[in-house]
């Protein structure tokens, strides 16, 4: 614990002597996520990506209102789901373009959040949590017994010419890949700025001690639905991009409970309340999923689940704030060895 | 008229009156002492002013507004700052960071948040830790922190719930002069305390408590010979120096 003080706050504050490699590594790791769609080449390798950088951008979206205000939703797939009818919908009902449908969703899910939020942040701690999973569970059954929206049987969306305008493509996944990478960079730019501005200070003040947030004159309230907004709005959108990708939704791919449980469990996972923490996550625990499922098929089909549940127990058992309190505990001693060494020269 | 007016204020928790009818006043520039045994009500009293708690009946009045019932955040806008009896630091957070929370109620530039956290974290003398986390601090430097995160928010009061409480007789000593630096400076002050020859010498003016009612006000010499104070509270040996 007392290492972490000479160089920075487990909530990612910012370094006072900066990682050396924050600005090459960063860039380095976008370039080769650029380039991997055409060193690796087959479908599932693109695929694999994509949900890795979806996934990445859910946690990071659920990590501004869980990680940094403090607010655990488990009801997150809600967010998630109504942003991918919306713009489904837009689409089949009425033949709005996918992209105006994004925006519908990413708004849709902002006024869900505002509805829900402003309940249920009456509640505290275990009982928030529990509020949520109720009223996502609310909006699953409205969903499945909703006959406009196509009812349990769910929407196909129509084929398409393929193209960036209609938000299609069939020949190959890559446009894909590049769209949701677009969609992982902005929300993470969205935190870092926020992590650094009046909104992040605020949010953390309310998730350490929200008594003493308030005796500093924040309005509790408003600022976690500000969190919530922020975080359903990019929720939303991550539901349209989903729609567009598998080009069919249902309660059950898009609004059920274990999606809500992913959304959470990647930013825990790899240190909820940081930057790259949700990153980390999804870059481990996605490909875990995908692979036992390639390699053991059938066989495997929960073997991802438990892999995750024992990974959860081992982050629980050694470190609490997740993988990434790991990777900055370890850059935190070298800093100490490096100030060691250069106190002896 | 006085900065802050109480008046009348009642506070009860179901059957069990922990303030009847106070009535006291805080004069701008002043330091005046809320004093009182165990139990007395100080704290609930404390946190009614502070908007913790809506009052039963009464009126709190500061700097002419009628902050009665305002919710704290309000409370804290109006001009009233306060720490906390059992410290409550964002532990997670740096001391820097911690005070930039306070100071952030007068900018959205986290520039100049730093630039008046910085000010008053030196005039609390946490420099020199000023990247620790606060979970990390002595007790003695966490209710400096709590005075550093209030003066912040640029309060024109500053209410300060047993900042003496867990130190040892160096740290008070160090506290009194903070407070007293604080008064220089033009910040009023009220302070609930325990310790009686910390607050003695420092108010202007006091206010015992004893039983949830209000049984004395006055200065500190007067209130040293006041018969039931002594009875209340000081005991038979106490007597004021003079």
């Amino acid at each position: 614990m007392a290492d972490t003080t000479l160089t920075e706050g487990a909530a990612g504050a910012p370094a006072r002597k900066p990682f050396p490699l924050a600005g090459v590594a960063v860039p380095l790791l976008a370039l080769a996520l650029l380039a991997y769609p055409f060193v690796f080449r087959l479908p599932f390798q693109h695929n694999l990506m994509i949900l890795v950088f979806l996934y990445a951008s859910l946690g990071q979206a659920w990590n501004i209102l869980g990680g940094y205000a403090g607010q655990s939703s488990l009801g997150h797939a809600a967010f998630f789901g109504v942003g991918a009818y919306a713009s489904s919908l837009l689409l089949v009902k009425f033949g709005i373009v996918p992209w105006v449908g994004m925006l519908a969703g990413g708004l849709v899910a902002v006024a869900l959040s505002l509805l829900i939020g402003y309940p249920s942040f009456r509640l505290k701690g275990h009982y928030f949590v529990i509020a949520t999973i109720v009223l996502a569970e609310i909006i699953y059954i409205l969903f499945t017994n909703w006959p406009f929206a196509g009812g349990a049987e769910g929407l196909f969306l129509p084929l398409l010419p393929e193209g960036v305008v209609n938000f299609e493509f069939h020949s190959s996944k890559i446009p894909y890949y590049y769209i949701i990478f677009a969609i992982l960079a902005v929300v993470t730019t969205v935190v870092f700025f926020v992590e650094r501005s009046k909104l992040g200070f605020y949010f953390r003040a309310i998730r350490e001690d929200p008594d003493a947030a308030r005796s500093l004159g924040i309005d509790i309230t408003r600022y976690k639905l500000i969190a919530m907004a922020l975080s359903a709005f990019f929720t939303g959108v991550c539901g349209t991009f989903y729609a567009q990708f598998v080009l069919f939704i249902e309660p059950n791919n898009s609004l059920n409970f274990m999606l809500s449980v992913l959304i959470m469990l990647i930013p825990v996972f790899g240190g909820s309340g940081t930057l790259w923490g949700p990153i980390l996550g999804a870059f481990i625990l996605i490909p875990l999923s995908e692979f036992t499922r390639v390699y053991l098929s059938g066989a495997g089909r929960a073997i991802d689940l438990t892999l995750y549940g024992l990974l959860i127990m081992l982050v629980a058992i050694f470190e609490p704030r997740g993988l990434w309190a790991v990777v900055t505990r370890f850059r935190s001693r070298e800093t100490l060895k490096w100030r060691f060494w250069k106190s002896q020269v | 008229m006085a900065l802050l007016e109480v008046t009348g204020l009642t506070k009860n928790f179901g059957g069990l009156a922990a303030n009847q009818d106070i009535t006291l006043s805080v004069e701008d520039g002043t330091i005046v002492g809320l004093i009182g045994p165990n139990g007395a009500g100080k704290t609930t009293l404390f946190n009614t002013i502070a908007g913790l708690y809506a009052p039963d009946a009464g009126r709190v009045v500061f700097a002419g507004a009628d902050i009665t019932g305002w919710p704290p955040e309000r409370v804290c806008r109006a001009g009233i700052g306060r720490t906390f009896q059992i410290t409550k630091s964002f532990r997670q957070m740096t001391v820097l960071e911690n005070v930039m929370v306070g100071a952030f109620l007068h900018t959205f530039s986290p520039r100049q948040a730093r630039q008046a956290a910085l000010a008053a974290i030196e005039k609390t003398g946490l420099l020199s830790r000023k990247d620790m986390l606060a979970g990390n601090l002595t007790v003695a430097d966490r209710k400096r922190l709590e005075v550093a995160r209030a003066l912040a928010t640029r309060p024109r009061m500053l209410m300060l719930d047993e900042a003496m409480a867990g130190l040892n007789p160096k740290e008070r000593q160090e506290a009194v002069e903070l407070i007293l630096f604080l008064a220089r400076e033009g910040t009023t002050i009220l302070l609930v305390e325990h310790v009686m020859e910390v607050v003695m010498p420092i108010s202007h003016r006091l206010v015992v408590l004893d039983y949830g009612k209000q049984i004395a006000e006055g200065k500190p010499e007067a209130i040293a010979r006041d018969e039931r104070v002594i009875k209340a509270y000081l005991g038979e040996r106490y007597r004021a120096p003079g």
